[in-house]
């Protein structure tokens, strides 16, 4: 679509270094390697939906937890794996990060609230909306930081190494 | 999906116009190319209007207001993924690379909105469909069929939000830079309609899970 009204996220991108043509050879950042953030989320947010299809399969009774709560919790450390593996990303396009993975943030809080908002209207309850919940948590977080990761990792860092 | 050649081979010097008569077609097809919107601010209310129709059909317990959502997105969802993956996708592979960057920057940013409605859409209804016909319970007589559902949407998910989305919206960066990488949006548009013709696949899938829960 041709921009005719700038949306959020249509900030100017940051210049690059010159280039002898307008049709840039691949730059030195979108070469260069990085930690397996991408993978690590996707990793994640695979296991939530394992998480979710166990408890799903179940209905209507209440599945035991204890799988549903391991898979969680695997879920939650390859998160905070690829938090940490990100923030230790230096140089890296931070603006470009936190741009990125603020509006899909956003975006994540409405589908994951519109998820959560059938659970409870469908009376789930207890310790199995708790887990709900937190699987709900951990896929809101997994997808902007996936999103952020990939676009940032091609864009120039900035002249910070952080935000 | 077989004809694929949006790679190397097809990409002379990866966009870089050093030799040949082709050079100057790309550097004008890229030079005059659109600058993308990310997300298309116009198409927002549209969204917003669906996901409160949804969220009304929920709360009313309609079947018909669910069925609707359910059968009108997940038509749409399949249609698209099957078109994208198995029409466009090698259409694209055989373009020109001004013209499939051209092409990209108008039509990557309304996938940015309409795939993800969609789905919300399809997967809410149908759960609250499936509740009230009780196809969720473990009783159900056909129950393996739901659960094997749930895992065809659970492989859709992961290859449409880790490897599509994350594509789609790095080109859209990288076309709106003043000097765009050729290679690396040739790279990322591959992968963009590979994963499209694997979520196309796992359509077909669905498709044969839902019209054999729909007749038995």
């Amino acid at each position: 679509m041709s921009t005719t009204r700038p949306s959020p996220l249509d900030a100017p991108m940051p210049s690059q270094p010159p280039s002898p043509s307008p049709l840039s050879q691949p730059a030195e950042h979108t070469a260069r390697r990085l930690p397996p953030v991408a993978e690590l989320a996707v990793a994640s947010m695979s296991v939530v939906i394992v998480a979710g299809i166990y408890q799903a399969a179940h209905l209507p009774t209440p599945p035991p937890l204890g799988p549903a709560e391991g898979l969680l919790a695997g879920a939650a450390a390859l998160l905070v794996a690829a938090l940490v593996l990100v923030a230790r990303i230096t140089p890296f396009a931070w603006r470009v990060f936190f741009r990125v993975g603020g509006w899909a943030l956003l975006a994540y809080v409405v589908i994951s609230g519109m998820l959560e908002f059938v659970f409870v209207f469908d009376h789930t309850k207890g310790a199995a909306l708790v887990v709900l919940t937190l699987s709900l948590v951990v896929f809101a977080l997994d997808i902007p930081l996936l999103l952020a990761f990939s676009v940032a990792r091609y864009q120039p860092p900035g002249p910070t190494s952080r935000r | 999906m077989t004809d694929l050649t949006v790679g190397p081979s097809s990409v002379p010097g990866a966009l870089a116009p050093s030799s040949g008569e082709a050079a100057p077609a790309i550097e004008h097809g890229l030079s005059a190319r659109p600058v993308p919107q990310i997300v298309p601010v116009r198409a927002l209310p549209v969204v917003a209007v669906v996901l409160a129709g949804l969220v009304a059909a929920v709360v009313s317990n309609r079947l018909w207001a669910l069925d609707f959502f359910h059968v009108t997105g997940g038509a749409l969802w399949t249609a698209i993924d099957l078109f994208v993956g198995f029409v466009v996708g090698p259409i694209l592979g055989r373009l020109s690379v001004p013209a499939r960057v051209e092409f990209s920057a108008r039509f990557m940013p309304k996938m940015v909105l309409l795939m993800p409605t969609l789905v919300i859409v399809t997967l809410t209804a149908g759960w609250q469909l499936a509740r009230h016909e009780g196809f969720v319970l473990s009783s159900y007589s056909h129950h393996g069929w739901v659960v094997a559902s749930m895992v065809v949407v659970g492989v859709m998910a992961v290859v449409a939000i880790g490897l599509l989305e994350p594509a789609n919206l790095a080109v859209l960066f990288e076309l709106r830079k003043p000097q765009p990488d050729g290679a690396l949006i040739a790279k990322l548009m591959r992968r963009f309609v590979y994963a499209a013709g694997v979520t196309g696949a796992m359509q077909v899938a669905t498709l044969v899970i839902m019209t054999r829960l729909a007749t038995t």
